[in-house]
């Protein structure tokens, strides 16, 4: 999978209460839940933001609560991939399930700007910066994680080896 | 090398003899729990993957305690789904308005999690239970409907960090002074990914509520669990309680912990996490002149009935201070009958606070005391997050109930000795 997209860049500490604040949240529907994303930390993100674009941020993107609301949100908006220092493990595991894309490439997270465009080549492990002309390689996911995203996300995952049993 | 307790209870659920940090495994689960925000996207995932049945219907909790009584008609249709779906299925243990209680304050309270489980909620602050010795974590929606299906979750085995806590604790210093301390010295993702294994003399005599705040906050530092090795006082706890037979785990002395840490918590005062981190965490004394708008005293980490009676302690015939709101929640029905009986809420409204029923409510921001801008409020909560209790533009403090009632009285932020002898 290759992705190309314009980053928003933010710090540390990128709480799930910023990424979908509680007060949307007596809904689930993607829609409306990706009409507030960021709301909290970016008010511009939902007017800039354009599919295939990538969020970057330094380190424990994704912390605090357990909503998949968050990455569900990031998913519906159109945003391609998240990049980051490194994630909190309850954002990490639902993105995994959920089948949206993460990253942790510190070297690049330092590098890179607002507005950069970027290419990720999720299969080869690259990042490229092509607005500074830098390249950066990534630990690929885990292969049972992988195997997640294959299939489309934990659940198909798990009724697939259900039937086989 | 020896293990852990945590991976003690992991290689157990696992099938195998021992586990090793990094190693990827999959679980077998004692007990899993999903609220009326989470849950909702597990039981649409359950019905969207085709799934007719759940692994055990007498080991599933469906808590409706964040936006209930509903909020809104949307809180009102999420709840709804829970109700359907627990009469659908026959889910044991859904809670009605009239039985719940916050989650992680209920289901400890209920004998449902147990020393030696390996439990998954969907909720961050699953990792609570760790304070009766059981491996408990928080998860998200898609991974409780997994579970629902199979009874099992993937994880890696976490590396452990050990805190030892030692010497006696001065007065009006609790369990959520230890647990900001910890915060507050590695910071928000200072035990990331990482199990947290909190222990020492200082626990020992560490009654139950102040052990089940200390593991309620460990996420709020990053960790996988909090996990406080079972003993007399987990024992007295659990055994009029326990609805299965449990087990308690102890780490061996040749167990490999990454990271080790000493406290002498004779030298730790009340602390207060100022905005907006919860490890942005100063001793009260040096928290000058903060005014405050309100107080809220309750939520999973707080709203113990140890929690009240301290409240209580310093709200007794005092008065709340003008133009300050001071809302107290006990966290489940039967702590709020408790309450009742020993006269707490009787004092709480002669002395100028409201009492609401059981809900997480202004934790989050959902409702029941939600802040406007540019107010200010000291809660008992867990996060202090920009904008996490109302406006963006709102502030909060995180404190223990001592401190939380004595400001509520005081109007700003202060010491309880300042307010009480």
């Amino acid at each position: 999978m290759v992705f190309e997209g314009n980053v928003f860049r933010y710090g540390n500490d990128v709480n799930t209460d910023f990424i979908i604040p509680a007060r949307y949240l007596t809904s689930s529907d993607p829609k409306w839940l990706a009409s507030h994303c960021m709301e909290d930390i970016d008010k511009n993100f939902i007017r800039e933001v354009k599919p295939g674009d990538i969020i970057v941020a330094q380190k424990n993107f994704g912390c605090g609560s357990s909503r998949e609301h968050a990455p569900i949100a990031i998913k519906a908006v159109g945003i391609s991939c998240v990049i980051a220092e490194s994630f909190a493990r309850i954002f990490y595991r639902n993105s995994i399930n959920i089948g949206l894309p993460i990253i942790e490439c510190p070297e690049m997270v330092k590098e890179v700007e607002k507005g950069d465009k970027v290419r990720v080549d999720l299969s080869k492990g690259l990042v490229e910066n092509i607005s500074k002309s830098k390249k950066y390689k990534f630990r690929p996911l885990p292969e049972f994680a992988q195997d997640i995203f294959k299939v489309g996300g934990l659940m198909n995952y798990v009724m697939n080896k259900q039937k086989g049993k | 090398m020896g293990m852990t307790i945590t991976e003690k209870i992991l290689a157990k659920h696992c099938g195998k003899k021992k586990v090793e940090p990094g190693e990827l495994i999959t679980a077998k689960l004692d007990f899993i729990l999903g609220n009326d925000i989470t849950a909702p996207i597990s039981i649409e995932e359950f019905e969207k993957a085709g799934a007719k049945k759940v692994f055990d219907s007498e080991r599933i909790a469906l808590v409706p305690d964040h936006f209930v009584p509903n909020k809104d008609i949307k809180s009102a249709e999420q709840a709804a789904i829970l109700r359907r779906f627990a009469q659908q299925y026959k889910i044991k243990y859904y809670f009605e308005v009239g039985e719940m209680g916050i989650e992680h304050a209920l289901l400890p309270e209920q004998g449902l999690v147990l020393p030696g489980d390996a439990i998954i909620g969907a909720d961050s602050h699953t990792c609570t239970y760790g304070a009766i010795g059981a491996f408990s974590t928080g998860v998200g929606s898609t991974d409780l409907a997994a579970a629902m299906v199979t009874g099992e979750a993937w994880f890696k085995v976490p590396e452990s960090m050990k805190f030892i806590f030692k010497g006696k604790r001065r007065k009006w210093v609790t369990g959520k002074d230890f647990i900001l301390n910890i915060i507050g010295d590695i910071g928000v993702d200072g035990a990331l990914y990482k199990s947290m294994e909190i222990t020492g003399e200082a626990i020992k005599s560490l009654p139950m509520d102040d052990r089940l705040t200390i593991c309620n906050m460990a996420i709020e530092a990053g960790g996988k669990n909090g996990i406080i090795p079972p003993d007399e006082i987990t024992e007295k706890y659990v055994k009029s309680r326990a609805k299965r037979p449990y087990k308690f785990y102890k780490s061996d002395s040749d167990a490999n912990y990454c990271c080790v840490k000493e406290y002498d918590v004779s030298k730790l005062e009340p602390l207060v996490a100022l905005p907006h981190l919860p490890s942005n965490v100063k001793p009260v004394s040096e928290v000058k002149n903060i005014k405050i708008d309100q107080a809220v005293i309750g939520s999973c980490t707080n709203g113990r009935l140890s929690d009240l009676r301290i409240a209580a302690q310093i709200l007794k015939g005092k008065r709340v201070a003008p133009y300050v709101r001071c809302i107290i929640i006990p966290a489940t029905q039967a702590i709020y009958l408790k309450a009742l009986k020993e006269g707490l809420l009787e004092l709480f409204i002669d002395a100028g606070c409201v009492v609401s029923t059981s809900t997480c409510g202004p934790c989050l921001g959902g409702y029941m005391g939600v802040l406007a801008k540019g107010e200010r409020a000291i809660a008992t909560t867990n996060r202090n997050f920009r904008g996490r209790m109302g406006d963006v533009e709102s502030e909060v403090y995180l404190s223990n109930p001592a401190v939380a009632a004595a400001s509520a009285v005081a109007g700003k932020i202060i010491h309880p000795e300042e307010v009480v002898d």
